[in-house]
């Protein structure tokens, strides 16, 4: 980034202040803010890459038999699709771009506690990154097990699966520390006066978060490294020919995985938190529950790991249970989902981009909660497990749930984050459009799920093209709303017309300091002496005032 | 920012070899029982010691004894979320 580019009079974090070149500025750097972006551009080139490949996927699902490419890349491809998407893209998006940016910003800090080691885990992301993608290259052909590794097919295949194994196990290190920086530095480095209960309900989600990504995380790194011993050494841990048991591997995987689906949404669910209440204008409804929910989501999403193998041959016993704890996940998002609506309830409406995204989000996310209750019942399960209703239903939760509030959160914060306005109007009919798209491609998919059609299938049946070819049209005009939707942000924080400090009125501290944020966050330590969301008093933290240019005034 | 006061609590020489002398005594027995024919409790035992020997290990050579609380309240945390991950397991493991 130019330093040219960026005509602001005061000290920020973009200008190079370093004497080191620019490129050079930005890959020793120990600021936050600016690894939190280098995690964005990162997530953009491993989501377009992934997002790429699922287009040709997609296509290949025009007619039944080979379309585009053969089953063999087709098996690769949604592998990769789905590692790349899972690993690189979704689990450390919002926590290491937004977590990164906001977080020490709403809690009063300069810095994250441990700066040094928020670089090193930008680094350990980007090599496991290179790590996974290397295998697409080497002989041997790029692993094809689907993004899970399942035994003993991942022990027996004779692609490349070490070596995406060995990122997925880098990039999980790169987690972990993440996480415990998150959790030091909210305990230790909160501002004067900021009480775990005046905490913007982000910072109570990231913190949720990181917990996750501490216990979790090493359980699937274990996992990891005992698929490779085993596909090295064939010892006999899981490969039921030599007296182990595949059904260990899935347990093991799914203690890590499920909680790690909690690690992409609720932080989803924290910038929800933060948007309602800026656009509604009103403090937010329930806070103490609200924040109380992340850590009770977080809670009980460690135990419902075996609802992904309810068909897979565990215990009857062992299914009940975990159906049963499956279904009280819902009474914490519950809390949630009332709370925010609620919120919103008798407020002065301001509709917004970010909020037209929240919109869309419990849309989405409802259906995709809504059919999880039908994946969690053990009768009907039977029936849709392994075909596109759980594609569908995992797409409405992922991408419905954390890409939409990914967006949100970009469209939210990129005043904040580059000082620019991008182009409002663009930025709704690109919502639009992705939401049309979005719902074509996998609303048709449940439908097709329902009859029967298998995931991870190169081929089908010639009754189900009707279905994909309507969802294919949907995957176009979806992928057109992204394009759209990526121009107008990248055009805004390069060339957008200069954003005022709090063009939204929010009344967290992020939105008290001048765009783009100074080198250090703040000339003043801020005290708190008020609660979070308190909109009759939002000028009170002790800092110096800075001009006010509401948008929407 | 909030205050960040750390207890230099001083432990002398002398505690740590007892606790060094206890973890000797403690693998000692682990050998000396793993000799004898306890049939099904015999890794509950082995694995009984070994949670003494973790024990000890934190609460002195990681000074969580002497530390804030809170560590103590996170390091309870991960165990009792890896407890629960084991006896829901044996739902699985035991009803198969």
């Amino acid at each position: 980034m130019g330093k040219s580019e960026f005509t602001f009079s005061h000290d920020n974090y973009l200008n190079n202040n370093t004497g080191k070149s620019n490129l050079m500025s930005w890959l020793t750097t120990t600021d936050h803010k600016r690894i939190g972006l280098m995690y964005l551009y990162g997530m953009i080139f491993f989501f377009g890459l992934a997002m790429l490949i699922g287009v040709v996927m997609k296509l290949e699902m025009l007619t039944p038999g080979k379309t585009l490419i053969d089953a063999q890349t087709y098996n690769a491809f949604f592998t990769l699709h789905g590692m790349i998407m899972i690993f690189l893209f979704i689990i450390p998006g919002i926590p290491a771009v937004l977590g990164n940016f906001i977080m020490p910003i709403q809690i009063g800090a300069k810095d994250v506690i441990f700066p040094r080691l928020n670089l090193m885990s930008w680094y350990f992301y980007i090599f496991g990154g290179i790590f996974a993608i290397a295998s697409l290259f080497l002989s041997g052909g790029p692993i094809d097990t689907g993004w899970t590794f399942y035994v003993p097919y991942s022990i027996r295949t004779n692609t490349n699966v070490i070596l995406p194994l060995l990122g997925a196990f880098i990039i999980g290190f790169s987690g972990i520390l993440t996480g415990i920086n998150f959790v030091t530095t909210i305990h230790r480095l909160r501002a004067k006066g900021m009480t775990f209960f005046r905490l913007p309900l982000f910072v109570w989600a990231i913190y949720a978060t990181a917990w996750i990504q501490i216990i979790a995380t090493p359980v699937v790194g274990i996992t990891i490294v005992l698929v490779i011993v085993e596909r090295l050494f064939s010892i006999g841990i899981f490969d039921p020919a030599l007296g182990g048991d595949p059904l260990l591997f899935q347990h093991l995987f799914w203690i890590y995985s499920h909680p790690a689906v909690y690690i992409m949404i609720l932080p989803a669910m924290g910038i929800v938190s933060e948007i309602i209440p800026t656009f509604a204008k009103r403090t937010i409804f329930g806070y103490k529950m609200i924040a109380y929910s992340s850590l009770a989501i977080a809670f009980i999403g460690y135990f419902v790991w075996a609802h992904h193998m309810f068909n897979s041959g565990i215990s009857d016993l062992s299914r009940m249970i975990f159906s049963l704890i499956t279904f009280l996940v819902a009474i914490p998002s519950g809390i949630k989902v009332f709370n925010w609506v609620a919120t919103l309830y008798k407020g002065s409406i301001v509709f917004k981009t970010p909020l037209f995204y929240v919109a869309m989000f419990i849309f989405l996310f409802s259906i995709g909660g809504l059919t999880g209750m039908i994946t969690s019942s053990l009768a009907t399960d039977v029936h849709i497990s392994d075909t596109y209703f759980l594609v569908a239903h995992f797409h409405y939760t992922m991408f419905g749930g954390v890409a939409i509030i990914m967006i949100a959160g970009l469209h939210y914060w990129l005043p904040k984050m580059y000082g620019r306005m991008y182009n409002e109007k663009l930025a709704m009919w690109s919502g639009a459009i992705i939401f049309v798209g979005f719902n074509l491609m996998y609303f048709t998919m449940f439908i097709l799920g329902y009859q029967g059609m298998p995931r991870r299938f190169w081929s089908y049946l010639p009754q189900y093209q009707t279905l994909h070819i309507v969802s294919v049209v949907g995957m176009v005009i979806f992928v057109m709303g992204m394009i759209v939707m990526a121009y107008n942000l990248i055009r805004g924080a390069r060339k957008g017309p200069i954003a005022p400090a709090n063009p939204w009125g929010g009344v967290t501290l992020e939105w008290r300091i001048p765009s783009p944020p100074p080198t250090l966050n703040f000339d003043k330590d801020p005290v708190v002496t008020r609660e979070v969301y308190d909109f009759t008093n939002p000028d009170d933290y002790g800092l110096p005032k800075i001009e006010e240019r509401g948008i929407n005034e | 920012m909030s205050s960040n006061e750390h207890t230099n609590h001083q432990i002398s020489y002398g505690t740590y070899v007892i606790v060094w002398l206890t973890l000797i005594g403690l693998t000692v027995l682990t050998v000396a029982i793993a000799g004898v024919n306890f049939g099904g409790i015999a890794l509950i035992l082995a694995m009984a010691i070994a949670a003494i020997k973790s024990t000890f290990v934190i609460s002195y050579f990681m000074h969580i004894k002497y530390d804030q609380k809170i560590f103590l309240v996170f390091i309870i945390t991960a165990l009792g979320s890896l407890a629960a991950i084991f006896f829901l397991t044996t739902f699985d493991v035991f009803f198969r």
